[in-house]
C-alpha cells in the first residue's frame, strides 16, 4: 500500500508572496484568502481552463522584491504621454513622467485611500477564481485612475508595466473610474526587461459611468519564456461607449480573461483583438459580454495569425438577459495558420434569453489562399511579400479600427521587427 | 523569345501536355485554340510556374534562360506574364499597393532604383486609361466584387503596368461584351511592339479580328496538332474540330 502526499501547490506558491498592502476592504482580501485555502492552480478538467495550461506558472518559484532601483531602458509607445511604470507590480516613480491633467486623478494605488479604493473588489471575481483571489491577496500596487465628470482626456496617458528578473511574480492590480460625460483614452502597455520564467498576474477593474467615453489599449509584448493573466472586468452604465483594443505580440503563455457587463441601455461596447503568434507562444483571449439591458450595441472582432508551433484559444461569450431586447450582438473570430504545428480552439458562443434581438457570431480558421498567393507571385512578387500581403490584409482588419496612431505605429513597428511584416 | 520543346506535364499522375513544342518570336502573336480539356490554360499555368504541375519531360528556353528553373516570381520579373483565365479575388489587398510592391521587385531584380510615388501613380493613371479602367477600381482590393469582364480589364491593365515581354492571356475575351472585347483587345495592340510578344489562348475567332495573330496553333490532348496562319481560326470556327480531331486520332 502507498500513501500520496498531495502537496497543494498553490499554497506553497502564495507562501512566497508578500500580503497586499493595499487599502482594500478587508472583506475582499479574506474572502481572496479564504478562496485561495480550498483551491488549486486550475488545470485542464477546468472548462475554463481546457486549452490553457498553467503547469510553467505553478513551477516558478517565486521570487518577490519590495523595491527596485535598477535603471531600466524607456518602455513607450506613446511619446509624450503621461507615464507611469511599474516594474513587477512596484511603481517606479523614478521612471514615471508627465503633468498633471485637470480633471484627472492618476496615482499608484499605494498612494490612494482606503476611501478611493473602497469599490476595489467590488467587480473582479473571487469565487472560482485563483487568479483573481491570488491578486486580491497579494497585490503590490497598480494604477489608479480617476476621470472626473464632464472631464474630456486630450492628453496621453500610458501605463507601463514591465517584469524583470527571474522567477519574478508580480501581482498588479488596476482601478479606473471614468465619471459621467468624462472620455479618455488609456494605453497599457506590458513589457519585460532580462525577465525569466516571470509572470505577470494583472486585474484591472473598469467602471465607465453614464454617458462616459473610454478606450483602452492593450498591448502585450513581454519576451518569450514569461507569462501573464491579464484580467479586466468592466461595468458599463447607460449611454456609455467602451472600447478595448487588445493587442498581443509576444509572451510565452498569455491569457486575457476580459468581462464587460453592460449594465446600462443604449450602451456601446467594441471589444478588438489581434494576436500574432509564432514559435512556441500560446495566447488565449476569453471574452465575455454581458448585456443585462435593452437596447445596446456591442462589436467584438478578434483576429490571429499563428505560425510555427503556436496555439491560439479564443473562447468569446455573448449572453443577452431575458429584459434585454434590443440588442445588436456581433462577434467574430478568424484565425490564419501559417504552419502545420501551429493550432487553433475556437469557440464563440451566444446565450440569448431575450427574443427581440439582432445577434450574429462566427469564427474561420483557415490557411492562406494558396492560389491568391500563386497571383501575386505570378506578378512578381516574392513569396515572402506576397504572404505578407495577405496577413496583412487578413490582420490589417482589427488594426484599422485602432484610432491611436501611437499604438498603430507602436504595432506596425513590431510586426515588422517581429515578423518582418510591413503593413 | 520563348521555345517549348517536347513538354510534358502531369497533375496528380494524370498527364496533360504530351510532348508539346512550340516556338514564339519576338514581335509575333500566337493564337492557341482548342477543344475544352486540351490542356490550354495547364500550358499557361506550368508557364507560370504553377507548382502543382510536374515537368516530367521537356524543356523551355525563355530568352535566353531555362524557365523552367525559375520560381514564379523570377518568371515574371524576367518579364513573363500570364492573364489567368480566372483571375481570383484577394479581399483586403490593394491592387495598386501590391502592384506597386510587384513592379518594385521587379525593378530590383533587374537592379533599377524603386519607382516614386508620384511616377507610379502617374503610370496607374496612364495604364488605367488604356483598358477603360475606372481608377477606383484599380486602387480597390484584387478584384473584389469586380464583374467578369471588370476582372478582364483589370488583367490587362495589371499587364500594362508591368509591360512583360511575353504575355499569355488565357480566355482574356470569354465573358466579354463586345465593347469590353474591343477595349481589351486595343489594350493588347497598345502594348504590342516589335520587342514584345503575346499568346492568346482562345475559343472564339472574334477576338482574332481584333487581335490578329501571325500564327494559330491547334493544341488537343496534349500536343499542338496543327499549325498555320489566322485563316485557320476561321476554318475552325466554321468546321469545329472534330475534322482534326480525326485526322489525330487516325495516326
Ligand atoms: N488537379 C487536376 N487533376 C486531374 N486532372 C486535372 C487537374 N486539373 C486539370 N485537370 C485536367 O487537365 C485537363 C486540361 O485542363 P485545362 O484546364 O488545361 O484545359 P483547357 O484546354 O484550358 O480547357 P478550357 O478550354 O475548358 O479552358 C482537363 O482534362 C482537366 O480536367
Ligand atoms: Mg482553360
Amino acid at each position: 500500500m502507498s500513501t500520496t502526499l498531495s502537496i497543494n501547490k498553490l499554497a506553497k506558491f502564495t507562501t512566497a508572496l508578500t500580503p497586499t498592502s493595499l487599502t482594500f476592504s478587508q472583506d475582499v482580501i479574506k474572502d481572496a484568502l479564504a478562496q485561495l485555502s480550498s483551491s488549486e492552480f486550475p488545470t485542464t478538467r477546468n472548462e475554463q481552463w481546457k486549452y490553457t495550461r498553467v503547469g510553467k506558472i505553478a513551477a516558478i518559484e517565486p521570487q518577490v522584491k519590495t523595491e527596485y532601483t535598477r535603471k531600466l531602458p524607456k518602455y513607450s509607445i506613446a511619446e509624450n504621454a503621461v507615464t507611469f511604470v511599474f516594474e513587477n507590480g512596484i511603481f517606479r516613480s523614478d521612471l514615471s513622467y508627465g503633468e498633471v491633467i485637470n480633471g484627472v486623478t492618476i496615482k499608484p494605488l499605494t498612494a490612494c485611500t482606503a476611501a478611493e479604493l473602497v469599490s476595489v473588489g467590488k467587480l473582479a471575481k473571487i469565487e472560482g477564481d485563483v487568479f483573481n483571489s491570488m491578486n486580491s491577496a497579494y497585490a503590490s500596487d497598480g494604477i489608479y485612475i480617476h476621470i472626473a465628470s464632464n472631464t474630456i482626456v486630450q492628453k496621453k496617458i500610458q501605463i507601463i508595466q514591465i517584469l524583470t528578473g527571474n522567477q519574478t511574480v508580480a501581482n498588479t492590480r488596476n482601478y479606473l473610474f471614468c465619471d459621467k460625460f468624462s472620455k479618455a483614452e488609456i494605453i497599457f502597455g506590458a513589457f519585460s526587461h532580462d525577465a525569466t520564467n516571470s509572470f505577470n498576474n494583472v486585474v484591472t477593474e473598469i467602471l465607465v459611468e453614464e454617458n462616459a467615453d473610454l478606450t483602452i489599449d492593450k498591448i502585450q509584448y513581454e519576451e518569450a519564456g514569461n507569462y501573464t493573466i491579464a484580467t479586466e472586468n468592466v461595468q458599463q452604465a447607460k449611454d456609455s461607449t467602451f472600447t478595448i483594443n487588445t493587442l498581443t505580440l509576444n509572451g510565452t503563455i498569455v491569457r486575457n480573461n476580459l468581462t464587460i457587463n453592460v449594465a446600462g441601455t443604449n450602451c456601446t461596447t467594441n471589444l478588438n483583438g489581434a494576436y500574432l503568434l509564432k514559435e512556441n507562444q500560446h495566447v488565449d483571449n476569453h471574452t465575455v459580454v454581458d448585456h443585462l439591458t435593452p437596447h445596446c450595441n456591442s462589436n467584438e472582432l478578434y483576429k490571429g495569425v499563428i505560425d510555427d508551433k503556436a496555439t491560439a484559444v479564443f473562447n468569446g461569450k455573448v449572453f443577452v438577459r431575458k429584459d434585454a431586447q434590443k440588442i445588436n450582438a456581433f462577434q467574430s473570430n478568424g484565425n490564419v495558420l501559417l504552419s502545420d504545428n501551429a493550432s487553433v480552439n475556437s469557440k464563440p458562443e451566444l446565450e440569448i434569453y431575450a427574443d427581440d434581438v439582432k445577434c450574429s457570431h462566427g469564427s474561420t480558421t483557415g490557411q492562406l489562399d494558396e492560389e491568391a498567393v500563386f497571383y501575386l507571385r505570378a506578378r512578381g512578387l516574392s513569396e515572402k511579400s506576397a504572404r505578407h500581403l495577405m496577413v496583412s490584409a487578413f490582420i490589417g482588419d482589427v488594426l484599422e479600427k485602432i484610432e491611436s496612431e501611437d499604438v498603430l505605429a507602436f504595432t506596425q513597428k513590431i510586426l515588422q521587427e517581429r515578423f518582418g511584416w510591413e503593413f | 523569345m520563348i521555345t517549348i520543346k517536347n513538354l510534358h506535364a502531369s497533375i496528380d499522375g494524370k498527364e496533360i501536355l504530351k510532348g508539346l513544342n512550340l516556338e514564339v518570336k519576338a514581335g509575333e502573336v500566337h493564337a492557341i485554340m482548342g477543344p475544352n480539356g486540351a490542356g490550354k490554360s495547364t500550358l499557361a499555368s506550368v508557364l507560370a510556374g504553377r507548382e502543382e504541375y510536374e515537368i516530367t519531360e521537356g524543356e523551355v528556353n525563355f530568352d535566353g534562360t531555362d524557365l523552367l528553373e525559375l520560381s514564379p516570381e523570377d518568371r515574371a520579373r524576367e518579364g513573363l506574364f500570364l492573364a489567368f483565365q480566372y483571375p481570383i479575388e484577394i479581399p483586403g489587398v490593394s491592387n495598386v499597393n501590391f502592384l506597386r510592391t510587384a513592379l518594385n521587385e521587379i525593378r530590383e531584380y533587374k537592379g533599377q532604383e524603386a519607382i516614386s510615388a508620384k511616377d507610379f501613380m502617374a503610370l496607374v493613371r496612364e495604364k488605367s486609361a488604356i483598358v477603360e479602367l475606372d481608377a477606383k477600381l484599380a486602387s480597390r482590393s484584387v478584384n473584389e466584387g469586380f464583374s467578369g469582364g471588370e476582372k478582364k480589364r483589370n488583367e490587362i491593365f495589371q499587364m500594362a503596368m508591368l509591360a512583360p515581354k511575353l504575355a499569355i492571356l488565357d480566355e482574356t475575351d470569354s465573358g466579354l461584351d463586345i465593347d469590353a472585347l474591343r477595349i481589351v483587345a486595343s489594350g493588347v495592340n497598345k502594348l504590342k511592339s516589335p520587342e514584345n510578344a503575346t499568346i492568346v489562348i482562345t475559343h472564339y475567332q472574334r477576338l482574332l479580328d481584333y487581335i490578329v495573330p501571325d500564327f494559330v496553333h491547334v493544341l488537343y490532348n496534349g500536343k499542338i496538332v496543327k499549325s498555320g496562319t489566322k485563316e485557320l481560326a476561321l476554318e475552325l470556327e466554321e468546321k469545329g474540330y472534330d475534322w482534326i480531331k480525326a485526322e489525330v486520332d487516325k495516326h
